[in-house]
């Protein structure tokens, strides 16, 4: 079953000749008038992309000369090539790195828009209350990252810690890879999955109703409903959900960071919970590396998109 | 330079926002120059009482209108917040300090920099060199041959200890019977065993670095007074027994359970600093500041200083520099100048407890009558000055920092059980060999 999501009807657009008839008579002859109507949109958005260029472009290949540099924080530097990606490449820390960001990455992800996708569907139902039901999965993102990290960090903490309490263990969250990736999926979930849901009841929302209606009349059942209906009308917003998951998962930092206690982002005593942020961070700011930091800050962007194409080819297969 | 400090601005505005602190340069219009009084910003870092600046601050800006000091304790962390903020703001060529202070891990780095530094020879400041110990002159001159930076405190060692938790064990607490406790590590070793016997629910020591860099400090002057480097600045890590000697004496303290398996300077520690989590702990001068600071008011004589087990060594200690970049070089090296001589290194014994390097303050009959009311009035001004007698700071080599946070990571694994004991060492070595790479 292939249902195009409606196109909602558009007012015809005014042709370009009604419009320059409107615009205002111009003394000087045309010029003004042809920057007026071609030059002006692009001054409008301009700030935007002047920022973006600033900010954004720069920064980005600024990041790559330094990379390709053995490049000291305030000290030597020196041309070399594709050295740091070389060296990067064979780093046992790196790939540690990479593979912790990836697990925490799935294991945060995975429950979290299984979760979501369940809330939303409860919250699509008729509910006593549910507008304060809708507002409060909303709750968590408005807390700042840090005091989540922070408030999670003393539950999971070894000696006064709430989650050992239930769980009568003196487990040190931080000692091992399965329970700090565990400690610290629970603080992204916790702060993220409410949004996804809130996305996702949106997206629901627009799915026409008659199709529900036509569904119930063949004698579908709710679940099949679900699966056969509002599941493949989300697709365009999974698509996006999941996105936005992963270049947050993949660029995790704060709450492992938060998590260590310390910001040394060594990411705990062997790295078990070390993501590929915490590695840039480390070589760049705590061994004033900054070209190593560089290149692995672009391999970094390499995997985004590696993920980022994996995740569109899995979801495009959602139907 | 100048595309070099566009670009550092650039890529480092989310570093330097996330560090929070701002700091406005003052305006100076030469005409207002004469009227208006200079401002002087001194930079330091530390936990607790940290540098003590507070009073000697105070009676400079009364005694001088036209240079005014303005001091501000940036963090309580040096390695990984204070240093690479201060490294990005020389790089910069703004927003460092006029005075900034630089911890003994950081001054084979910031000698390898001479470019950032101004030569305080330049301010007179070369006739000083009778007044400190030989090894604190020289770690402040740099690469370039050229003095840089003036010393402040110097570490020395004692061990502070739990006079409660002593009693509830069933040990003696008055500090001259405890001294005796423990002449040398063995010794050490055979009152924890009777401490944790004693099952008082706390543990004998905080955690595993805190006593390592005890012990390195002693045996690192009976090793050519080097530890991760030696003087050529080549990395000796596995060939210094000095390392190996204060490794195996962790891992002896770490198999017997003794530790509160507690990472320095982490919350953690805090809390059981203040709520009786352990009983003794590795005290350099400045940590007697710390102490105070985290356990607070209500511990108020719960804490009290012995001699250490093992003799005199030294941990830790500071310098105050002068960047290049400051406005006011002639004024700031007045400020430099007072706070490293010996009324600053008085006054700020006095306040944070820091025991001056300064071989004229040691004399003073302030530091060395100085007791301290927090802990217990213990005499601390004679305690350390004999802790710094024939004391020989060690050499630190231009990576220290970096190898010596790497390495103690593997020891805090090894205490906490994520790397097995029989590996550890191993680990250590390849550890410290990357870092220095």
């Amino acid at each position: 079953m292939n249902i195009a999501p409606p196109q909602p009807a558009r007012p015809p657009r005014p042709g370009p000749q009604a419009r320059r008839a409107v615009g205002r008579p111009s003394p000087g002859g045309g010029r003004w008038s042809r920057f007026d109507l071609r030059g002006i949109p692009y001054l409008l958005v301009s700030p935007y992309y002047l920022l973006f260029a600033v900010f954004g472009v720069f920064p980005l290949g600024y990041t790559l000369w330094i990379s390709l540099h053995d490049w000291e924080l305030a000290g030597d530097k020196s041309w070399l090539g594709l050295g740091n990606y070389a060296e990067l490449v064979a780093d046992a820390e790196f790939w540690n790195a990479v593979g912790n960001t990836l697990g925490i990455f799935v294991l945060a992800t995975v429950p979290q828009l299984l979760l979501a996708l369940m809330l939303a569907n409860a919250l699509n139902k008729r509910l006593r209350g549910r507008l304060i039901l809708r507002l409060g999965v909303l709750l968590p993102l408005v807390t700042s990252v840090v005091a989540v990290a922070v408030i999670f960090s003393q539950l999971f903490s070894r000696d006064y810690g709430l989650v050992n309490w239930l769980l009568g263990t003196p487990i040190t969250w931080q000692n091992e890879k399965w329970s700090s990736w565990i400690a610290i999926a629970v603080m992204i979930d916790w702060r993220w999955t409410g949004y996804n849901a809130i996305i996702l009841l949106a997206a629901m929302q627009t799915i026409p109703r008659d199709l529900y209606e036509a569904a119930a009349i063949d004698g579908a059942s709710p679940r099949r409903q679900f699966w056969r209906i509002t599941v493949p009308m989300l697709r365009p917003t999974m698509v996006f959900v999941v996105f936005v998951s992963t270049i947050g998962g993949l660029t995790l930092f704060a709450e492992p960071v938060m998590f260590e206690g310390n910001p040394m982002m060594t990411g705990g005593t062997t790295g078990q919970y070390q993501t590929v942020a915490m590695f840039v961070v480390k070589e760049g700011f705590r061994d004033f590396d900054m070209g190593y930091a560089a290149a692995a800050a672009w391999l970094l962007f390499v995997l985004i998109l590696l993920g980022t194409l994996v995740n569109y080819l899995f979801t495009r297969r959602i139907r | 330079m100048k595309h070099t400090r566009l670009a550092t601005a650039a890529v480092m505005t989310a570093a330097l926002a996330a560090c929070g602190t701002t700091s406005t340069p003052q305006p100076q219009t030469p005409a207002q120059a004469k009227a208006e009084p200079v401002t002087i910003t001194v930079h330091t870092f530390g936990g607790g009482e940290n540098f003590g600046y507070d009073k000697a601050v105070e009676a400079w800006n009364a005694a001088h209108p036209g240079i005014q000091v303005k001091y501000q304790n940036l963090t309580d962390r040096f390695e990984d917040v204070y240093l690479p903020q201060l490294l990005q703001r020389l790089q910069a060529g703004s927003g460092a300090a006029d005075v900034v202070a630089i911890d003994e891990g950081a001054m084979g780095l910031m000698a390898a920099r001479p470019q950032f530094f101004a030569d305080l020879g330049q301010y007179g400041m070369q006739n000083r060199k009778a007044d400190f110990p030989a090894a604190k002159w020289e770690a402040g001159v740099n690469a370039d041959g050229k003095l840089f930076a003036l010393g402040t405190d110097i570490g020395g060692m004692t061990m502070c200890y739990r006079k409660d938790l002593f009693k509830k064990a069933g040990l003696p607490t008055a500090r001259e019977d405890v001294g005796k406790l423990w002449p040398d590590w063995n010794a050490f070793l055979e009152t924890g065993r009777k401490f944790e016997a004693a099952k008082t629910g706390a543990k004998f020591m905080d955690g595993p670095n805190t006593i390592y860099n005890v012990i390195l400090s002693q045996e690192a002057p009976k090793n050519g007074n080097v530890a991760y480097f030696d003087k050529g600045n080549q990395l000796v890590i596995e060939s210094n027994p000095a390392i190996k000697t204060s490794f195996d004496w962790v891992q002896t303290f770490s198999k017997a359970g003794m530790t509160a398996k507690l990472q320095a300077w982490s919350p953690a520690w805090d809390k059981a600093i203040k709520g009786g989590g352990f009983a003794t702990m590795g005290c350099p001068s400045w940590m007697l500041g710390v102490i105070e600071g985290k356990a607070g008011e209500g511990n108020r004589g719960n804490w009290d200083v012995a001699a250490v087990p093992g003799g005199s060594g030294n941990w830790g200690g500071s310098w105050l520099a002068l960047p290049k970049q400051s406005k006011h070089p002639k004024e700031a090296a007045e400020v430099l100048n007072y706070l490293t001589g010996k009324d600053g290194h008085v006054m700020a014994f006095e306040e944070a407890g820091a025991f001056p390097s300064s071989l004229p303050a040691q004399q003073d009959a302030k530091v060395t009558g100085l007791k301290n009311a927090y802990f217990n009035d213990a005499p601390t001004g004679q305690i350390f000055s004999a802790s710094v007698k024939d004391l020989l700071p060690m050499f630190l080599g231009e990576k220290h920092a970096q190898v010596k946070t790497a390495v103690e990571k593997v020891i805090e694994g090894m205490d906490q059980g994520a790397v097995p004991y029989e590996e550890a060492w191993a680990r250590f070595v390849a550890a410290g060999v990357k870092a220095a790479g």
